[in-house]
């Protein structure tokens, strides 16, 4: 009468494909369970589908089912002239949008063989540290909500407030600024702009610090992070993670330090880095991130210098056969864009390397053998979008 | 302190509760559904927490609440709703010794019957005279005093069926 | 009947006692209601206070500052569609929150808030509390198993694997409490004057106990005293599934919780045991630890002057909070939308000033006139107002928990249950008794 439906073998049915056979046993067990969670979630930042198979509670395996917010963004771009696909490009990552838009534009930069002029440049780097500043603290507001800690959700969403009022006056959009031109910018910064972001930078000074007094030594929150989701700098490089994860195992590697751009080389910040790879110490470093962010930030806008925002870009775009990678240091990574041109204005193909896509098939790794309940704490500590996964 | 209580009612509050106790114990024994003779279980053994107090040993009453009703019955459901009971519930029901049960309940009725018969004289009367305010104290006074060495064997068999329990659900030791 | 209901008012015993059904019921009809509206208004001060500490208003549209929220709330529960998952155990699905607010009611008889304003004082008191309470179990594994579902049922167990191992660290905490109504060391402490009597397990009995041994059990053989508190404090926020030991039903974990399957009605009646729950344990540790409905310092600051400031108490608090409603409506906005609202918390406002005056008004009373009635009345209220608001800062504590911090992973939460809390509680319950009986 009381029959519990058992739906693991039509879960194994379906995907015969799914490595989820571990190597020690090759066969479902009868402690074993494959259990599914998702698409919808309310901890998995999106539409993601995990399926687990776990011994109890115990994590044996998992396999992410991706593709429900897949847009089919590359292949638009195959339609649409270089400047006309620079808006769709925000809706990648949408919470860090200024940030893909950067990319972007210096792939093609690159492809015309221009350089955007040095105050460009300059505004181009405040953008996109306010941007990085922004979505660390989504980041941090999610994260300690999954593991239960509701309120510095609202101190962060707050704070992140400011910085969309600076990006609404700039370009008149909170979210999905399409801030930059292919070739600079193209406006100029409003007035009081560096007075603005002067005040910024001292009011989420102690806002910061206020995050960390909640999170950081609290037992609580050490109990649920330290030792959970360890993935060693090694496995991390294998699997082609970067960002403040591949950071937080212990490997100092930033693209912003590595393979300069947009005049990063002119401006003094530090590389934090963790040591044991596990979610605490990524919450660490996206903290220390927060505070470098505001260094660069500080040191720009102190040195904006005049000139033209907009270099000499032909107004039809129609660059040269070639092929260019171009990536940057995102938020959440290494955001990369390879775009094959064929000479007309429209890309041959524009592929993106989306940080969170290659990151998440390290949740496989990290996951193994720990409880179910972390592994909502492990994805948001991935912090994944899912607009850019799926693209 | 506390004056012993008057007791109020009492024909009416024994019949109910020990009926009470009678239909829970007749419901657990022809319920289909294993959680639903669980319940019945549990409301057997509030009523015979009841007539404890009616007894004048409300500790026992107290205790009995605890640990029989609030720990034991929820071991007893925890059991019953991890197993999957399901195929027992469609099975046909068979007893096929049948007629040694029905010697062995006339045996029992049969001396539930003497024991009416023989009355009072039966039982000390000593019960009576423990005014109920002290029930707690004098259970303490004999459990450590007369019986001390009783109650730390039962506690040492706790100890063993704890350590065995724990032994056989890890896995690996 | 009349005879009845005369005869009682002379006495100074609970009706329980006094073998006064009429009044037994009229008290159990107020503990009722009472109880009711306390779980109402906590219902509205956790989402308020909730809200504030989020940075953010809360409710303030329904009502004045959303004061009647509460009440749209039930009624909207009441107006759902009754829901009940067609698998499942229709009799134990509709009896399981019946279980689990019975229990969370019938421990209300012994709450003492004050030595004759209980329902009853039964000399087990404190054992049928933690019995009662321990029944509330029932319900829970109970709503799990009919709801026919993988993850209300792991839910549901979790859950009363938790209750349950947290009741035994709170039970030895209990314990020692105890253990302080009868031993009284033998001069460390400085109360060898006192001899070694009897313990009491009634309510009652132990906060008369800390009355006479002049000192709060809190601070009773310190630290032991004040350990013992804090392991129960833990302990009861486990006991009711509160964060941070809310795992079991938390939205972002896979199992959803007990409750799942419940909608409209039925899951009010489970909110409503949850903070019924909440209220009885504070009492019980109100009572066992921090002097039941004594007012604080009855022995540093004695005498009737004293006594006369204390119990202006109660209407100084009825009139500051409507001191601060009047400050609410004189900040509301002036528009034409705004004014049933405004008028309403007015109204509320000088109701509240109203009961602050009468209270003040008895106080005084009670301390110029000799009468008896009235100076009856004045003790009442003075008992029932610290007992209240004891209890009240618990409430504050436990809404501040849930605002503060994340929340446990259930091993952890298992892990401090049983190897951190039970030794620790073991460990106070032998030192005080060593220390009663020897230090």
């Amino acid at each position: 009468m009381n029959e519990i439906k058992d739906d693991s073998a039509a879960l194994k049915n379906e995907f015969t494909n799914l490595d989820l056979e571990t190597p020690e046993k090759p066969y479902l067990d009868s402690n074993e369970l494959i259990i599914n969670m998702g698409p919808q979630h309310p901890a998995t930042h999106g539409v993601l589908r995990v399926i687990l198979k776990l011994d109890g509670e115990k994590v044996l395996g998992t396999e992410c089912v991706i593709g429900y917010l897949h847009r089919g963004v590359e292949k638009i771009a195959e339609n649409r002239t270089y400047t006309m696909f620079n808006p769709y490009v925000d809706r990648m990552d949408y919470v860090a949008a200024v940030s893909n838009g950067l990319g972007y534009c210096l792939a093609i930069e690159k492809l015309l063989n221009v350089e955007a002029p040095a105050r460009a440049n300059y505004i181009r780097v405040i953008l996109t540290e306010l941007n990085r500043i922004a979505s660390h603290q989504l980041w941090l507001g999610t994260h300690a909500l999954d593991i239960g800690a509701m309120t510095p959700l609202f101190y962060t969403f707050r704070d992140r407030e400011e910085i969309l009022k600076i990006f609404e006056k700039y370009c008149g959009a909170r979210l999905t600024t399409h801030a930059f031109r292919i070739g600079g910018c193209q406006y100029e910064t409003y007035a009081g702009f560096e007075k603005e972001v002067k005040n910024f930078v001292q009011f989420v000074r102690p806002k910061i610090d206020e995050y960390e007094e909640l999170l950081t030594t609290n037992r609580i929150w050490l109990e649920r992070t330290k030792n959970v989701g360890v993935i060693s700098g090694a496995d991390a490089i294998a699997l082609g993670v970067t960002g403040p994860v591949l950071r937080a195992s212990g490997v100092k590697w930033d693209l912003r330090k590595a393979q300069p751009y947009s005049r990063y080389q002119n401006f003094e910040f530090e590389i934090p880095t963790g040591e044991n790879g596990d979610t605490y110490d990524r919450y660490l470093v996206r903290m220390a991130e927060m505070r470098q962010s505001l260094r660069i930030i500080e040191q720009a806008v102190n040195a904006i210098p005049e000139g033209p925002i907009m270099a000499k870009v032909p107004k039809v775009i129609k660059p040269a056969v070639g092929e260019i990678y171009q990536s940057i240091e995102a938020p959440k990574g290494e955001l990369g864009y390879f775009v094959v041109s064929d000479g007309s204005t429209q890309p041959y193909r524009v592929r993106v390397r989306p940080p969170s896509f290659v990151n998440l098939q390290a949740l496989d790794v990290m996951v193994r053998g720990m409880l179910v309940a972390d592994v909502v704490a492990v994805i948001g500590t991935l912090d994944i979008v899912l607009g850019e996964v799926d693209r | 302190m506390n004056p012993a209580m008057t007791p109020v009612a009492t024909p009416f509050f024994f019949y109910f509760l020990s009926g009470l106790a009678i239909l829970g114990g007749l419901l657990v024994i022809t319920r289909r559904n294993a959680v639903h003779s669980a319940l019945a279980l549990i409301v057997t053994l509030l009523a015979v927490a009841g007539l404890y107090l009616m007894l004048y040993a409300p500790f026992v009453a107290g205790v009995q609440i605890i640990v029989y009703a609030g720990g034991i019955m929820v071991l007893f459901l925890f059991v019953i709703m991890l197993v999957n009971l399901e195929r027992t519930i469609k099975e046909r029901q068979f007893n096929r010794i049948w007629p040694v049960g029905l010697a062995a309940g006339c045996a029992l009725l049969a001396l539930f019957l003497a024991v009416y018969a023989k009355g009072k004289s039966l039982f000390p009367e000593q019960a009576r005279g423990l005014a109920e305010g002290n029930n707690t104290q004098q259970i303490g006074e004999m459990l450590y005093g007369n019986y001390m060495f009783a109650f730390e064997i039962a506690s040492l068999l706790l100890l063993v069926a704890i350590l065995g329990a724990v032994i056989m659900a890890k896995k690996r030791i | 009947m009349l005879n009845s209901l005369m005869s009682y008012l002379g006495s100074n015993v609970t009706p329980g006692e006094a073998n006064n059904q009429l009044w037994a019921l009229i008290y159990v009809l107020i503990i009722f209601a009472g109880v009711s509206v306390a779980v109402i208004a906590m219902n509205w001060l956790e989402r308020k206070a909730l809200a504030h500490f989020q940075v953010r208003l809360g409710p303030m549209r329904v009502g004045p500052h959303g004061l009647l929220q509460p009440i749209a709330d039930a009624v909207k529960l009441l107006l759902k569609e009754d829901i009940i998952p067609s698998e499942s155990d229709k009799f134990v699905f509709w009896i399981a929150p019946l279980i689990g607010l019975l229990a969370a009611f019938t421990v209300y008889t012994v709450v003492p808030f004050g030595p004759s304003q209980a329902v009853s004082d039964m000399n087990i008191g404190i054992l049928f509390m933690l019995g009662v309470s321990s029944l509330a179990v029932l319900g829970i594994v109970m709503a799990g198993w009919a709801s026919n579902s993988h993850y209300p049922l792991i839910g549901a167990l979790r859950s009363s694997a938790q209750m349950v191992s947290y009741e035994v660290a709170m039970g030895m905490a209990v314990v020692s409490a105890i253990l302080m109504t009868s031993l009284h060391g033998a001069g460390i402490y400085g109360a060898s004057n006192l001899s070694d009597g009897t313990g009491t397990l009634s309510m009652i009995g132990i906060v008369q106990a800390q009355q006479e041994q002049q000192v709060w059990f809190l601070f009773k053989f310190f630290p032991l005293g004040l350990v013992a508190f804090v392991i129960f404090a833990i302990a009861m926020v486990a006991e009711t599934n509160r964060a941070p030991f809310d795992l079991p039903e938390a939205e972002s974990e896979l199992t959803a919780g007990f409750h799942t399957e419940y909608s409209g009605l039925r899951w009010s009646l489970f909110m409503l045991a949850e903070y019924a729950a909440m209220i009885a344990v504070s009492s019980i540790a109100v009572t066992l630890w921090l002097g039941g409905w004594m007012r604080p310092f009855p022995h540093w600051l004695s005498g009737s002057a004293w006594d006369f400031i204390f119990s202006l108490f109660p209407g100084l608090t009825f009139l500051g909070l409507g001191a601060i409603a009047v400050r609410g409506t004189l900040r509301m906005p002036k528009h034409e939308y705004f004014r049933v609202q405004t008028i309403g918390l007015g109204a509320f406002a000088l109701v509240l000033a109203g009961i602050g005056l009468l209270l003040l008004a008895i106080a005084i009373g009670a301390h110029s006139s000799g009468r008896e009635a009235i100076a009856r009345a004045a003790d009442a209220m003075n008992n029932i107002y610290w007992f209240v608001t004891k209890i009240a800062v618990f409430m504050y504590l436990f809404i501040w928990y849930r605002a503060t911090w994340p929340r446990y992973r259930f091993d952890q939460l298992m892990k401090v249950g049983w190897k951190v809390m039970l030794p620790i509680s073991l460990g106070v319950l032998i030192l005080t008794a060593i220390v009663g009986v020897i230090a």
